[in-house]
């Protein structure tokens, strides 16, 4: 499982990984921490012809916090998530998803920005940065726009990323009320079968695995907002949905799944 | 081919691979480092564990050409220069925390790196720390064991 040959470039600032990207066109591809996309050039499901290599971008490893918002730069590592005493303070949730990421080696590796960008319906991170209402900042060769997290994802492995766009900075509320991860997995280090995400005390609810992209529960939200109790609106998780079909279950389990930890996780999140 | 300098067991070491080239691959093949297994191929099973500038990491999921610049760190880098063991293997050794050996070097470099990144771990803790490693033979209650044991947190 060698992946197929191709060119390296090391990006020395972020314009400099836009300009490549401009230059390459859609054969080059951005790599950062590489744990999704090695091993998908591995198995030969992505075969770029150029790498860009942005890992060394140590000014996008940051996490700031004030006003309100806490800013992560794109290239943070999911260790330096689940680690950080300020985003512990500021935001709880996102350092509590950041540790159940894969294994303590594929953290210490991956980085924020590089699993919004690879958009996997089944990762943790996308759909936390959806339930917290989070933006998305990406920069072009025409200077930075920001995305928010509800409209970026646009389908499987896809989002509105232009191919010359890069993610610089993640940014989430500072969180006010109740949250909550539910990750149900039979093995070690999976992915999720389902997830679930709660912030802001049911203001914001999102799945993971049920569909082609992260989804935010709007219907869970409206029916809280509505008066709806937690079991009331977790009953309409799935509703709408297309869960996918695989070996770990089939779509009328992970519905199943979705209700069940939807109730879960709003309880643990403090909503009755 | 792209040159790459990287700091191997507290030596420099020049090579030139092609950008494909995975880490794991450049430590065996190039550098005869062969402690460093290759198991599942596919970042899943931690045989391949090395430490890159001091955290772990799986060395399959991994490019040669991103780690020119740093520090890597293989099990053959661990014991002391007069053949002392690293403390983590003394405990693997003293534990029984391994069968067939195949999974033992990534083991123990995930457990260094453990142990230096959650201070104070509980079995709890040490099972859910080294889920990216699996071990085939033992059932895993010998290897806890010994990592508790390297942690100072009892396991005896």
């Amino acid at each position: 499982m060698i992946p197929a040959a191709f060119d390296y470039e090391v990006a020395e600032s972020a314009d400099h990984a836009i300009s490549l990207l401009g230059e390459h066109g859609d054969d080059a591809k951005l790599l950062a921490g590489g744990h999704s996309l090695i091993p998908m050039m591995r198995y030969r499901l992505a075969t770029p012809s150029v790498l860009v290599d942005v890992g060394r971008l140590d000014d996008l490893r940051y996490i700031r916090t004030g006003n309100g918002t806490v800013s992560i730069g794109a290239l943070t590592r999911h260790s330096e998530l689940e680690h950080s005493a300020a985003l512990a303070e500021a935001c709880p949730m996102l350092a509590s998803v950041a540790a159940l990421v894969g294994d303590p080696a594929v953290r210490h590796r991956g980085t924020l920005g590089g699993t919004i960008a690879h958009a996997d319906p089944a990762s943790d991170l996308p759909a936390a940065v959806l339930a917290l209402g989070g933006t998305i900042v990406a920069r072009g060769p025409g200077g930075s726009r920001e995305i928010a997290a509800t409209d970026f994802f646009t389908g499987y492995f896809e989002s509105v990323l232009a191919d010359d766009e890069m993610i610089t900075e993640v940014r989430v509320p500072a969180s006010s009320g109740g949250w909550n991860y539910q990750k149900f997995n039979r093995r070690a280090q999976d992915w999720a079968i389902v997830g679930v995400a709660v912030a802001g005390g049911g203001a914001g609810v999102s799945l993971v695995n049920m569909g082609s992209t992260p989804i935010r529960a709007s219907g869970v939200e409206a029916a809280l907002a509505g008066g709806a109790s937690a079991a009331e609106a977790a009953g309409v998780a799935a509703d709408g949905l297309e869960p996918p079909d695989d070996l770990n279950a089939d779509a009328e389990y992970r519905s199943h799944l979705a209700r069940v930890l939807t109730e879960r996780a709003l309880n643990a999140a403090g909503v009755a | 081919m792209t040159a790459v300098t990287l700091t191997v067991n507290g030596t420099e070491r020049s090579l030139d691979v092609e950008p494909r080239t995975l880490l794991v691959h450049a430590l065996r093949d190039d550098l005869g480092l062969t402690g460093t297994n290759v198991g599942c191929d596919s970042s899943s099973c931690g045989a391949c564990t090395v430490l890159v500038d001091g955290q772990s990491a799986k060395s399959c999921t991994m490019f040669a050409v991103q780690a020119d610049g740093a520090d890597i760190t293989t099990i053959e880098g661990v014991a002391d220069a007069d053949g002392t063991l690293h403390p983590m293997q003394q405990a693997f050794h003293e534990h029984h925390a391994l069968q067939c050996g195949y999974c033992t070097p990534g083991m123990v470099m995930a457990a260094i790196s453990l142990v230096e990144e959650y201070p104070g771990l509980d079995e709890g803790g040490v099972r859910h720390g080294l889920e990216g490693n699996l071990c085939r033979c033992t059932g895993y209650q010998n290897i806890v064991d010994a990592v508790l044991a390297a942690a100072g947190s009892g396991g005896d």
